[in-house]
């Protein structure tokens, strides 16, 4: 009998892992053994991460984008139907076109969706780089600012911890650059009560802010946009006037999750380890979409596809388990536009940012180019 | 009854307790409660001051020695 392997999403964790299937399992999908199908949404697969240097004008758009099936491996099938119904007791898939899925083991990888309408005036009055279309209206704000009063705003949860602080040095930076020192201020809003979730990234942010004038406000979760008067509100009773409005939008899980009851707010209760989700033993979820409490960032994402990668072979081969994710997670950060720093962390080992260097930095652009190598399973 | 969920944020780095805690209001109904497990004394101090302060309930925190067990509800 053909075992069925079938992934839901179509973006970083499901593209690795259905090509790091199709490598492992190459003889059994030659010999018609297992299928692995990847439902998808569209054909696009865009490189997020790369959205963040369209605001100031350092990539193209072309280059973040590829097409889906020509990184899937051939061996792939690959369906463009959205998921509507994952019916886990019944081991099978609803997708749009009213067609119905049936799995062996499935492995869900629907990501998170931005939901700015969930503070009143978001949408309305403010930036946000976090969708090619949102970078690029962000990059129109950016050329058409002249001066004024600058508002960064984080909100939680987010997916790529690091993105707001990476967003606001780079934008001290480039305005800078464009001669406009002393004619703007920034103030950077975050929900906790430091910079970063991450302490020994918050402690280090702080210098570097002071350094360069960027003001800041604590524990400051977003009420409302008064977008006629230009003014953000907090929950916490503080308020900033802004002349442009940068936002990192609250997050929620993809909806086919909350229409399926799998999980509030679209957050799939995970087990941290095996990646199995709570109460099934066929069913796997990773990237942004499990609930586990940890960065939602695409290293995550690879990191926890190669476990499943992993595991998914051995079950087919040898029907044992082969080994738990230990929570390794690994993000750049971008200090400016010309210096980088990283961290790494698991759920033993505490973060430790090192000094940031100009290797660093030239090591991010360089990642960013090779991802569709990682994505094809080649890297 | 309230019903409660529970997030075991203990040596969770990143985004860590609280962020976690602000995250999971968003998802739950006004009266119902979260439990965070936290191993990070930082977010043991700041999540009660912050529930008072945003006029959410804090129903109770507990000091377990290896870590914290701190319940919010939510009321708006
Ligand atoms: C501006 C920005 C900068 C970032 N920078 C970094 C960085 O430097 N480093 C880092 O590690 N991470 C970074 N990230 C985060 C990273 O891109 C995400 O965490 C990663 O893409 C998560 O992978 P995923 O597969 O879980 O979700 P995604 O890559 O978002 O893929 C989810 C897929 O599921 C599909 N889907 C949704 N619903 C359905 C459905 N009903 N049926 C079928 N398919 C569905 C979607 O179309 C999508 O293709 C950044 C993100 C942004 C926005």
């Amino acid at each position: 009998m053909t075992a069925r392997l079938l992934i839901v999403g179509g973006g970083m964790a499901g593209t690795i892992v259905a090509n790091g299937l199709a490598r492992r399992l190459s003889h059994e999908l030659r010999s018609g053994d297992v299928n692995v199908t990847v439902l998808g949404t569209s054909n696009d697969h865009m490189y997020q991460p790369g959205f963040l240097y369209v605001p100031f004008g350092r990539v193209r758009s072309q280059e973040l984008k590829r097409q889906e099936r020509s990184i899937l491996d051939r061996r792939i099938n690959f369906v463009i139907d959205p998921a509507t119904h994952i019916d886990v007791d019944a081991n099978r898939v609803v997708a749009q076109s009213g067609k119905s899925y049936g799995y062996d083991y499935l492995v869900i990888a629907t990501g998170s969706r931005l939901v700015p309408e969930q503070i009143p005036g978001l949408t309305e009055g403010a930036y946000h780089c976090y969708d090619l279309e949102g970078a690029r209206k962000l990059r129109g704000a950016i050329d058409a600012f002249e001066g004024g009063r600058i508002v960064i705003n984080v909100n939680a949860p987010h997916k790529c911890p690091v993105a707001p602080l990476e967003i606001t040095l780079m934008l001290d930076e480039h305005l800078r650059d464009r001669g406009l020192e002393g004619k703007f201020d920034i103030t950077y809003t975050y929900p906790i009560g430091r910079l970063h979730s991450l302490e020994p990234v918050a402690e280090w942010a702080v210098p570097e802010f002071d350094r360069r004038g960027i003001k800041y406000q604590t524990f400051f979760n977003t009420k409302e946009v008064d977008v006629a008067k230009k003014v953000v509100h907090s929950e916490e009773g503080d308020s900033f006037e802004y002349d442009l409005l940068i936002t990192i939008p609250p997050h929620r899980g993809a909806q086919v999750i909350e229409d399926s009851g799998l999980g509030a707010g679209g957050w799939i209760p995970t087990n941290p380890r095996t990646l199995l989700r709570e109460g099934s033993d066929n069913v796997f979820v990773i990237g942004d979409t499990t609930n586990i409490p940890i960065s939602k960032a695409g290293s995550t994402a690879h990191f926890q596809a190669d476990t499943v990668v992993e595991n998914l072979t051995m079950m087919v081969q040898e029907g044992r388990w082969s080994r738990e994710y230990d929570g390794k997670v690994f993000c750049f950060i971008e200090t400016g536009l010309s210096r980088g720093t990283y961290i790494w962390f698991n759920y033993k080992t505490p973060p430790r940012p090192t000094p940031p260097t100009q290797m660093v930095h030239w090591f991010k652009l360089a990642y960013n180019r090779m991802y569709w190598l990682s994505a094809c399973g080649l890297l | 009854m309230s019903n409660r969920t529970t997030i075991d944020a203990r040596n969770a780095f990143c985004p860590g307790p609280m962020m976690e805690m602000i995250a999971a209001l968003k998802t739950i109904a006004v009266g119902d409660e979260i439990e965070v497990l936290s191993s990070d004394k930082g977010s043991a101090n700041d999540i009660p001051a912050w529930t008072r302060k945003v006029g959410h309930q804090l129903v109770s925190s507990d000091d377990h020695g290896t870590h914290w067990s701190i319940v919010v509800r939510r009321m708006k």
